[in-house]
């Protein structure tokens, strides 16, 4: 694998999150988008291509809905695409901003991601009733929380985790997202807390879920040359993987989630880690419901299976732990407007490693990982961020 | 220069609260697309709903992997080549994983829940299960991971050519 | 496998659903103030972009072009020039509509914009492009913040 040349992150930008906000996909992305290029000190006219991550189209109601969003997200008249991987899209648009520039074609893209979960009635669930097969499952009516559900309880089943250990990632990161000022769901709560909130699809509990959010995100990638023009601390994307699995997903084992293995392992190669634990600063990882957050741990090879519990209940990831995970608050605190989330993180990576990341700051923060998933239990998008 | 934490004391975007919304002078528009849909079966998923008509559950067998797929399939999707022939697998099977459903298919809450869990079939290869529901009649406090279960077929005549015409599995009496 | 020709999913095994969703649209920053604005002065108003000297209605509260923000707010003719016109006999069903219907493309004056509208008072025949023509407004009290506020546009 030849990469042609380095590509680093030189500006980012955030919207509030919200359940619902009055700003237009359209408003939201130019929001985002405007204040990573002021964090550049860019124009749009230094802009050569634009990637614009964004989930289903039924949330809005518009159909092609990235094709609505260009002109928020200054693609009018420029090379403009949208790579969608259902919730993994928020660490896909980076990674697909990254081709754009490793490969020579251009020395700059502003990666936007948007989402508006606000439109469809009554809830965002009913556009979830056609994410399913429509011949082997939909008759049998599901709710997308069935097989977070059902996947929650293979792995704790698998490694005997009391329920307690997993409840203890929302009030980390609920904690967490006090500090960051985009956040939706930010509170002080305890495990009586989650333990005592409402049974929605046993095991999980309502304080296991991240809200649907209305919101946007975006960075600016430029080529190593052009980077240090702009600033003296560019944020190196050192790494990037991606990977899905079948979505014959009752035909899978769902206690581990090989795809995101998968995707560590192809950005790890790149960044050249080979000790994660070790080598790993601090780690966003992608965390919809708690259970995931222990999850991917996993599967990014930061804890052995069935240890991530362990690692949370001793206190190794909380911020000023050996090894931090989620310090921006993650889905659980800050939102989860599906794409929009998974930039989110990677925004927040990109302030940790310069710094700026203010009462979240991570001490030291060398290297970060990011992590998102979804569809049908299927991808993990990865990517390796270092100062 | 000011760094961006101390910038972002505040972020764009208004927080448009129900009440707006429903206010009386809102700028809203309300729209329902007309989107009807007939999802036909395919090759595989046609011979599948025809044999659960006649109240048997078939499956592919891949010589290659040597795996028996259900739901079935003309091309194997880990050997990428086409499947050779149809098995008939047990209308049996073990529980690989399991949830107690207090909410419906529009997140509406409901009072009794629904059980549903992935089962590994009788006569399909190791980890090769399918989604569908356990007898309500069942205390969720009973059910647990590699219960044996047996499904219940809606009567004939009530059968259409679904998933559905297995009404739900239930709990196998151990003798 | 075999690939017979047919072309209804009907004959075939099939299941039956839809892709349908009740869906609440709210115009955002801009789009509020311009229907407002709209629904009870009866005005059109549009926003102006000093860097490109480009003037936008619909209204945006961001230039396309330079990216720059946008807040200098201005009252639009409503008046134009038809730039494109067509007579559509079906309604989005694919149904015979009863009378079928002049639909263009208006550039309102003075600005960069335009609005897609009902040509109205005229016959078919008649259309031109390059016409000169004014909206016509629904009384105030059946206008609820919409382009449907505008009953059609009319010849000058």
């Amino acid at each position: 694998m030849t990469i042609k040349r380095r590509v680093a992150v030189i500006g980012a930008g955030i919207t509030l999150f919200r359940r619902r906000l009055k700003e237009t996909g359209k408003e939201l992305s130019y929001h985002a988008s405007k204040m990573a290029l002021d964090s550049a000190e860019m124009n749009l006219s230094e802009i050569e291509s634009v990637v614009m991550g964004t989930a289903p189209d039924a949330f809005d109601g518009i159909h092609m809905k990235s094709e609505n969003l260009l002109d928020g997200a200054g693609g009018t008249g420029r090379p403009y695409m949208r790579p969608f991987v259902g919730g993994g899209t928020g660490v896909f648009a980076p990674i697909a901003g990254w081709w754009h520039v490793a490969s020579g074609l251009y020395d700059t893209c502003l990666v936007v991601a948007e989402e508006k979960m606000s439109p469809v009635q009554p809830h965002p669930q009913t556009a979830f009733r056609t994410i399913w097969d429509p011949i082997i499952t939909r008759p049998l009516q599901p709710n997308l929380v069935w097989i977070f559900a059902l996947e929650m309880n293979r792995y704790m089943t698998k490694h005997n985790i009391p329920k307690e250990h997993i409840a203890e990632v929302a009030v980390k990161n609920k904690s967490n997202a006090l500090d960051h000022p985009s956040a939706q769901l930010a509170a002080k709560i305890t495990v009586e807390d989650v333990m005592n909130s409402e049974t929605m699809v046993w095991p999980v509990q309502r304080l296991d879920i991240s809200p649907p959010s209305d919101g946007a995100a975006a960075l600016v990638l430029a080529s190593e040359e052009v980077a240090k023009k702009y600033t003296d601390s560019p944020v190196w994307i050192d790494g990037v993987g991606w990977s899905l699995d079948s979505s014959y997903w009752t035909n899978r084992d769902l206690y581990y989630p090989q795809y995101v293995e998968e995707a560590a392992k192809m950005a790890y190669k790149m960044a050249k880690i080979d000790d994660p634990p070790n080598q790993v600063s601090f780690a966003e990882p992608y965390d919809p419901f708690t259970y995931k957050e222990l999850h991917h741990m996993e599967g990014l090879l930061l804890a052995k299976k069935g240890e991530a519990p362990k690692l949370t209940h001793e206190g190794v990831t909380q911020r000023d732990g050996k090894l931090p995970i989620c310090p921006s608050g993650g889905l659980l605190g800050v939102g989860n407007p599906i794409a929009a989330a998974g930039l989110m993180k990677c925004c927040e990576a990109f302030w940790q490693l310069r710094n700026e990341a203010g009462k979240r700051q991570v001490d030291g923060a060398e290297t970060g990982v990011c992590q998102a998933w979804g569809d049908l239990m299927q991808v993990g998008t990865v990517t390796v961020f270092r100062r | 220069m000011m760094t961006m934490s101390e910038k972002m004391k505040e972020v764009p975007g208004i927080y448009l609260r129900d009440a707006e919304l429903k206010a009386k002078d809102a700028i809203t528009f309300k729209w329902r697309p007309n989107a009807k849909y007939v999802w036909a079966g395919g090759i595989a998923y046609s011979r599948y709903l025809e044999e659960l008509k006649n109240g048997r559950i078939i499956g592919r067998h891949c010589s290659e992997c040597e795996r028996i797929l259900v739901p079935p399939r003309m091309f194997c999707d880990k050997c990428f080549r086409a499947t050779d022939e149809w098995v008939y697998v047990k209308d049996t099977g073990t529980i690989n994983t399991y949830s107690v459903s207090y909410l419906d298919a529009d997140a509406n809450r409901i009072k009794e829940p629904i059980l549903v869990a992935v089962i590994e079939l009788d006569g399909a290869s190791e980890g090769i299960g399918i989604l569908h529901y356990v007898d309500p009649k069942v205390d969720p406090k009973d059910l647990h991971v590699g219960m044996r279960l047996k499904a219940v077929w809606k009567p004939e005549k009530e059968r259409t050519g679904s998933v559905t015409d297995i009404a739900y599995f239930e709990p196998i009496k151990e003798g | 496998m075999s690939f017979d020709k047919n072309t209804n999913p009907l004959k075939l095994h099939h299941v039956i659903g839809d892709m349908e969703a009740d869906y609440i649209y709210t115009p955002g920053i801009a789009g509020d103030k311009f229907f407002k604005t709209l629904r009870d002065e009866g005005k059109f108003l549009a926003t102006h972009c000093e860097s490109c000297d480009h003037t936008y209605l619909p209204p945006r509260m961001y230039c396309e072009r330079c990216f720059l923000k946008l807040d200098k707010w201005i009252e639009a003719e409503s008046t134009g020039v038809v730039d494109t016109f067509t007579l559509v006999s079906e309604d989005s069903n694919g149904d015979k509509l009863t009378e079928p219907v002049l639909v263009a493309f208006i550039r309102i004056d003075k600005t960069n914009g335009g609005v897609i509208h009902k040509l109205g008072g005229i016959d078919a025949e008649s259309a031109k492009v390059g016409m000169k023509v004014k909206a016509v407004l629904k009384d105030k009290s059946k206008r609820t913040g919409g382009l449907t506020d505008i009953a059609h546009f009319t010849p000058q």
